[in-house]
């Protein structure tokens, strides 16, 4: 049975792999403000189906009917925000590359602030402690640091 | 903090890291639930398949039933088309979504094949597909009797699927349904 | 006959394989020479008959062999000859392969190449590397065999090769991209030899520095690549969609960048050490991780090979022994204390330690940004998609952040240094960009653009600081030409590769932001005009290629009413597979690049839905990754890592032994 499932899922896979064809509509716009909103909307809609495609550049029947609907919504005069809710209503938050931020996600868009932080935290705590210690090699080091730096010398 | 643990940091990660990992293994990354899931079926106002007649939700809510999204263009319909069949016969309402397809060819579809639905929506343009959160068929809605959807699944329902997935869910909205 | 040849040889270079991770780490550990000795045959012999494996399935490819499953699968008799030797590497048993091809060809040059490196530590090195192969010559043996025969059932025509990998840039992408992963255990092996050998010193930092170096020019040019392919290819104009496949390869870069710099300072300092080989260790663990993603089916892409999660068990068992193993040996080997080494706040240390921090900070913010999907299903918290605005939002600040320092480190100093040595350095430079950065954007047409400006102020400042630090260099030699010529390559190769970032991010952000996209219906004998050129459409005519059929668009673009160049776009039907394909056809040029790309026909007057791109300073992009790649490459050439000999071998091998036996 799993075995049979892993097939299923390794020929589903084999099958939709393949962003064949350039997508190009040929959509009119009444300003090019929306135009602009429809291409950057389009780019952060991501195709349902698909495997990792957002729905300009796949060509999933799907994204054909998404992006139709985006155009309609555009021209109706409708906000990003309202389209994105529209969105997320039927397909989930899924359906958005760019994550929005709340409780869920708040881990997502705060981690490299806090990682930068926490770096720059570690950085200054080592370069306080190294600024009391003496300036001296590890003796061991050194020697054979300097044996080193000899024989290339030596070579050279 | 000793120095020593310290040095055990990148290996506690890690093992946070693998145990992801393994548990994503068996995750399927690509299985994407309904948005819907507890919500109402959302309002509609297309026709009847068979004669065109008017249709909106409340001509089709009132006692628990699957919703098919099926078309004559999708071949895995067809696959599922006598499963689909046998559980009607055996007595579970199912309602087509009839999804951006032509109608005579559906109503041929319906004649040479049998046909398992209790009404079919017609939905051409695909506007009722889009609020269900449809992005390819077949898949299949459990709606219970408030007309609340309560499960999609994605693709074709074979006799396993009914047995390990959909009938168990199924026979909890019935039990729900009879309590007082 | 020739496909088992080559699973036997497969087989052989396994058993090797195994001897090698274990015969000379006994040896090591017995401190028994001959069987130490016995660790650069092994390696030579694994690449024999890893070679041989490789050609016997190259082999079956070139010859139609179609009872092999991979063939099959993968190539088609109308293929030309070049696509069908690629297509060994267009799926997952045979990229494998190459892979595993790939190690052993590292694994014998480090045996070859490192007559000055003590035997101790060499048969420590190449034991490593062994064990690396084990687990992927078990892996391809066990789950993956290449060699895998459809008997019978033998199909009479194979399945062809997917029509986006029949490519020149996929020829050459896929070997750039592994001779850098896996070039990346040359340093990883190194680092956990150091730590088997409880010695880690400026001498292991000097010996794995080169091949580090080399590897990540590899991955450099194999990055780019991909990059270059994405944008001819798929017919979209992008060039980086951040999808876990493209992260996958990122991650290591981004980890061997922040590791060619620590390995800088514990080089020439002495310090770091601890902190050099956890880096080492972290740019080969996300090389590895790289390969669980791309095939385990954990995350969804584009790119991905047809995955199974029972090989994605294997990899990431491996994965646990390998990273798990040595992040262990870290943990109880790695000197705890910090080296007393001491350097003051401004210093060149100090910069480097900066440099590695953006790195790493970057490098777990693609991490987790990659695996926030899988986190949050796992936890049953719901599916989400991280896609590029997400990366670009958090990636292109870090990138600033970073290159404020980057003008200053080349001119800095080690140990200490001082403001207003800087302030004297720097205020030229300084001056130089803040006149760039005003006046550069105005030359385009438009709105003065502050994105670009701010990419022209940072880039600028890290050339102009580099400039500086080079004249300072030749200002006390006799003639310019005998100053520049006295400079060490090491040198030059971080002159070029800093001069390459600063390229790279100017082709990114001016790409970016004045890019020109027209998607519009077009009727032959019509034209539309982009950026002042005119892209005239003539016609659609058929077109007959050795596997496909296609309809062929032909354009004329004209300048000021003079003729710029003719495109000639296609859209192709590959008659194996009947995969529809776009051919963008693209003239390049140094300030920009035209792109013409051919979607559906629409209506029925011959007018065909058509995508013109204008893209300013798009192979700026590439351009500078390749000059990246360069001072890598040139870094190796330098005669401190070439000159080092049996004095020195002696020496250490001495030190080693007693090391061993501590």
């Amino acid at each position: 049975m799993n075995a049979l499932r892993t097939t299923a899922l390794a020929l589903w896979i084999l099958l939709l792999a393949l962003p064949a064809a350039a997508v190009i509509e040929t959509y009119e716009f009444s300003e090019p403000e929306l135009e602009k909103r429809y291409r950057q909307l389009s780019q952060e809609l991501r195709c349902p189906k698909c495997q990792n495609q957002n729905i300009a550049d796949s060509n999933a029947p799907i994204s054909q009917d998404l992006r139709r609907l985006l155009h309609q919504q555009l021209e109706a005069g409708a906000s990003d925000g309202e389209i994105l809710e529209y969105m997320v209503a039927r397909y989930g938050e899924f359906v958005r590359y760019r994550p929005a931020f709340n409780a869920a996600t708040a881990i997502l868009w705060l981690a490299p602030v806090l990682l930068l932080l926490g770096g720059a935290a570690g950085l200054l705590m080592l370069l306080r402690g190294r600024k009391q210690s003496p300036a001296t090699l590890d003796s061991n080091d050194q020697a054979r640091l300097t044996a080193l730096l000899k024989t290339a010398e030596k070579d050279a | 903090m000793a120095p020593r643990l310290k040095l055990f940091l990148p290996l506690i990660l890690f093992v946070v890291l693998a145990a992801f990992l393994f548990r994503g293994l068996s995750l399927d990354p690509t299985a994407l639930p309904s948005a819907l899931i507890d919500r109402p079926l959302p309002d509609f106002q297309l026709t009847g398949l068979a004669d065109d007649r008017p249709l909106t939700r409340a001509d089709v809510i009132g006692e628990a039933a699957l919703f098919n999204v099926w078309a004559t263009w999708c071949i895995s319909c067809r696959v599922e088309h006598p499963y689909l069949q046998q559980l009607a016969d055996s007595g579970v309402p199912i309602y087509g979504i009839n999804y951006k397809d032509e109608d005579e060819a559906a109503r041929r579809w319906l004649r040479d094949l049998g046909d398992p639905y209790l009404v079919n929506i017609v939905d051409r343009e695909g506007t009722l597909g889009v609020d269900l959160g449809v992005y390819g068929a077949p898949e299949t809605y459990l709606v219970d009797a408030e007309g609340v959807i309560r499960y999609r699944h994605v693709g074709v329902i074979d006799e396993r699927v009914w047995r390990d997935t959909l009938e168990p869910l199924w026979r909890e909205i019935l039990a729900l349904e009879t309590m007082p | 006959m020739i496909p088992e040849f080559g699973h036997f040889a497969l087989i052989l270079a396994f058993c090797l394989s195994v001897l090698l991770c274990t015969v000379p780490l006994w040896g090591a550990w017995r401190g028994n020479a001959t069987a130490m000795a016995l660790a650069p045959n092994l390696a030579i012999g694994i690449l024999v008959f890893a070679a041989i494996s490789f050609a016997c399935l190259s082999w079956a490819f070139m010859q139609d062999d179609f009872s092999v499953e991979v063939v099959a699968n993968n190539s088609n008799s109308l293929l030309p000859w070049y696509y069908k030797f690629s297509a060994v590497w267009g799926n997952h048993e045979g990229s494998l392969l190459l892979w595993i091809l790939t190690l052993a060809m590292w694994t014998c040059a480090v045996a070859v190449f490192s007559p000055q490196l003590p035997l101790l530590m060499l048969s420590r090195v190449l034991a490593v590397m062994g064990f690396v192969g084990v687990g992927f010559m078990a892996f391809s043996l066990f789950t993956s065999n290449p060699f895998a025969r459809l008997l019978p059932g033998t199909p009479v025509d194979g399945q062809d090769l997917n029509p986006l990998l029949q490519d020149f840039g996929l020829i050459i992408h896929p070997p750039l991209l592994y001779m850098g992963y896996v070039g990346f255990s040359v340093a990883f092996a190194f680092a956990i030899a150091a730590l088997l050998g409880g010695r880690l010193d400026a001498a292991w930092a000097r010996w794995s520095r080169p091949w580090t170096n080399v590897a990540w020019a590899f991955l450099t040019l194999g990055i780019m690549l991909g990059s270059w392919w994405a944008y001819y290819e798929l017919g979209w104009g992008g060039w980086w969609f951040w999808d876990p496949v493209e992260n996958a390869s990122f991650m290591p870069w981004l980890a061997g960048t922040a590791l060619i710099h620590s390995l800088a300072a514990t080089e020439k300092r002495g310090l770091f050490k601890s902190w050099t080989v956890l880096l080492a260790i972290f740019a080969f663990s996300l090389s590895l991780l790289g390969t669980f993603l791309v095939r385990s089916g954990v995350l969804t892409s584009v790119h991905a090979f047809a995955t199974d999660p029972a090989r994605g068990l294997f990899i990431l068992v491996f994965l646990g022994i390998v990273v798990g193993g040595s992040l262990i040996l870290y943990a109880l080997r790695a000197p705890a204390v910090s080296s007393r080494v001491g350097f003051a706040w401004l210093s060149r240390e100090s910069l480097l330690l900066v440099n590695n921090v953006v790195f790493l900070v970057a490098t777990l913010t693609v991490l987790f940004g990659t695996l926030f999907p899988l986190l949050m299903d796992a936890l049953g918290q719901g599916k989400y998609s991280v896609g590029p605005p997400y990366f670009n939002a958090v990636f292109v600040p870090l990138m600033a952040l970073l290159m404020p320092f980057m003008g200053i480190g080349p001119v800095s100093r080690w140990k200490q240094d001082s403001t207003s040595r800087w302030r004297a350095e720097l205020l030229v430079p300084a001056i130089a960009t803040l006149v760039c950065a005003l006046t550069l954007p105005l030359l385009h047409d438009g709105d003065y653009n502050l994105w670009v400006a701010l990419a022209i102020l940072l880039a600028g400042w890290v050339v102009f600081g580099m400039l500086r630090d080079l004249a300072n260099r030749v200002r006390n030699a006799s003639s310019i030409g005998a100053g520049l010529r006295r400079l060490a390559l090491s040198y030059w190769g971080m002159f070029v590769a800093h001069i390459g970032f600063a390229v790279t991010v100017i082709g990114v952000v001016v790409t970016s932001q004045f890019n020109i996209e027209h998607d519009l219906k077009m009727t032959p004998g019509t034209s539309d005009t982009i950026a002042g050129y005119e892209f005239r459409f003539l016609d659609v005519r058929g077109v007959q290629g050795p596997n496909f059929v296609a309809d062929e668009a032909r354009f004329i673009v004209y300048r000021d009413g003079r003729e710029v160049v003719r495109l000639a776009p296609q859209k192709r039907r590959y008659l194996a597979s009947g995969d529809v394909m776009t051919e963008a056809a693209i003239d390049d040029g140094f300030f920009r690049d035209l792109f013409v790309a051919m979607g559906e026909p629409v209506g029925t007057d011959g007018a065909w839905a058509i995508r013109l791109h204008y893209k300013p300073f798009v192979r700026w992009m590439w351009g500078g990754s390749v000059l990246m790649a360069l001072g890598g490459f040139v870094t190796v050439a330098d005669k401190r890592y070439r000159r080092q000999r049996s004095a020195a071998r002696d020496a250490l091998l001495q030190g080693g032994v007693r090391g061993a036996q501590a």
